[in-house]
């Protein structure tokens, strides 16, 4: 059976070395770039004509950010927007990352931690400039529920804490874990085929059921590829209007 | 026991928490279709808010197919 991790491994493609500073383009950037090259072509070709009747392209590329738009409006408000650009990128970029990576024998740059890691810590320290600098230390009342009685207080408070401080990891780990789970489970039940096919005899005769599972499966990979994007820019959005109005 | 066995029983029990994660789901869905019943008009819009706690609940289980996989292929 083929190696399913192997999909994972990151090349090395042009060694490049900066002052002691090891910064190899690897796979992983290259698809990175080429997320860059694929959002920034497409909107740029999509609004070239700015038409005020769309054509099928720009009203592409109006849906995606009117459908930002009412995220970030809905849960943060309309001082909220002075974030849509960050919220925008994030989303585009990892959307487009995630749906790069169901081609088959692509990389999947999201199905890489120090990816998401690096995304997740880049919202989590924004949250808390945002916060201070917009509240001061009015912004420590998000670890100051409302309505608790003062004797459970303390106990809620470390709970707060501990819940703020463990949201890059699960905001990483989240998309970090369904891409990678979901292409290795591609993997297996496409390496299920092909051991199905070199069995004996009557076995072979099941080798379709397998495919259509991975058939199901990578339609189940789209949707995952979409929603894990959105849920990373909802959660984005949800932070974000904690450091904006922090008294919960 | 054999580092090898024992690696394989820890995949077989983590592959566990995958249930764990559909019981999550199916009360989702369940709850969101008792409630779209009851009241239809407001159903299409909580359809994001089904989606998002579709997304959340499902990586739980992706969590700990995740410990499966690593436990297999690792």
């Amino acid at each position: 059976m083929p190696d399913p991790i192997h999909q994972f491994e990151v090349k090395r493609l042009v060694p490049l070395d900066i002052f002691g500073v090891d910064a190899t383009f690897t796979n992983s950037a290259l698809f990175m770039v080429l997320s860059v090259v694929t959002i920034v072509g497409l909107l740029m070709y999509a609004t070239r004509g700015r038409a005020l009747v769309p054509s099928r392209l720009q009203s592409i590329a109006e849906s995606l950010y009117e459908f930002i738009a009412n995220m970030v409006r809905d849960s943060m408000g309309e001082q909220g927007m002075k974030f849509f650009p960050l919220i925008f990128t994030f989303f585009l970029f990892i959307l487009t990352m995630n749906m790069l990576g169901m081609i088959p024998g692509a990389f999947t740059v999201t199905s890489q931690l120090a990816v998401t890691a690096a995304l997740a810590i880049l919202v989590f320290i924004t949250v808390l400039v945002v916060g201070f600098a917009k509240n001061g230390l009015g912004f420590l009342k998000l670890f100051v529920p409302d309505g608790v009685p003062i004797y459970v207080l303390p106990l809620v408070s470390i709970i707060e804490v501990i819940s703020f401080v463990s949201r890059p990891l699960s905001h990483s780990v989240r998309l970090f874990a369904n891409m990678l789970a979901g292409h290795i489970t591609l993997k297996v039940f496409g390496g299920f085929v092909v051991m199905l096919l070199s069995a004996a005899g009557a076995y072979k005769a099941l080798a379709p059921l397998p495919l259509l599972m991975a058939t199901a499966l990578t339609a189940l990979e789209f949707l995952v590829a979409f929603l894990q994007a959105y849920v990373f820019t909802m959660l984005t959005c949800m932070y974000l209007n904690d450091a904006l109005h922090p008294g919960h | 026991m054999d580092p090898n066995s024992a690696k394989l029983i820890g995949a077989g029990l983590a592959a566990i928490g995958t249930g764990a994660a559909a019981i999550g789901v199916g009360n989702l869905f369940g709850q969101f279709l008792q409630g779209a019943l009851r009241n239809p008009s407001a159903a299409d819009g909580q359809f994001g808010r089904l989606i998002f706690g579709f997304a959340v609940t499902e990586a739980l289980g992706i969590f700990a197919l995740l410990i499966a996989f690593l436990l297999l292929f690792t």
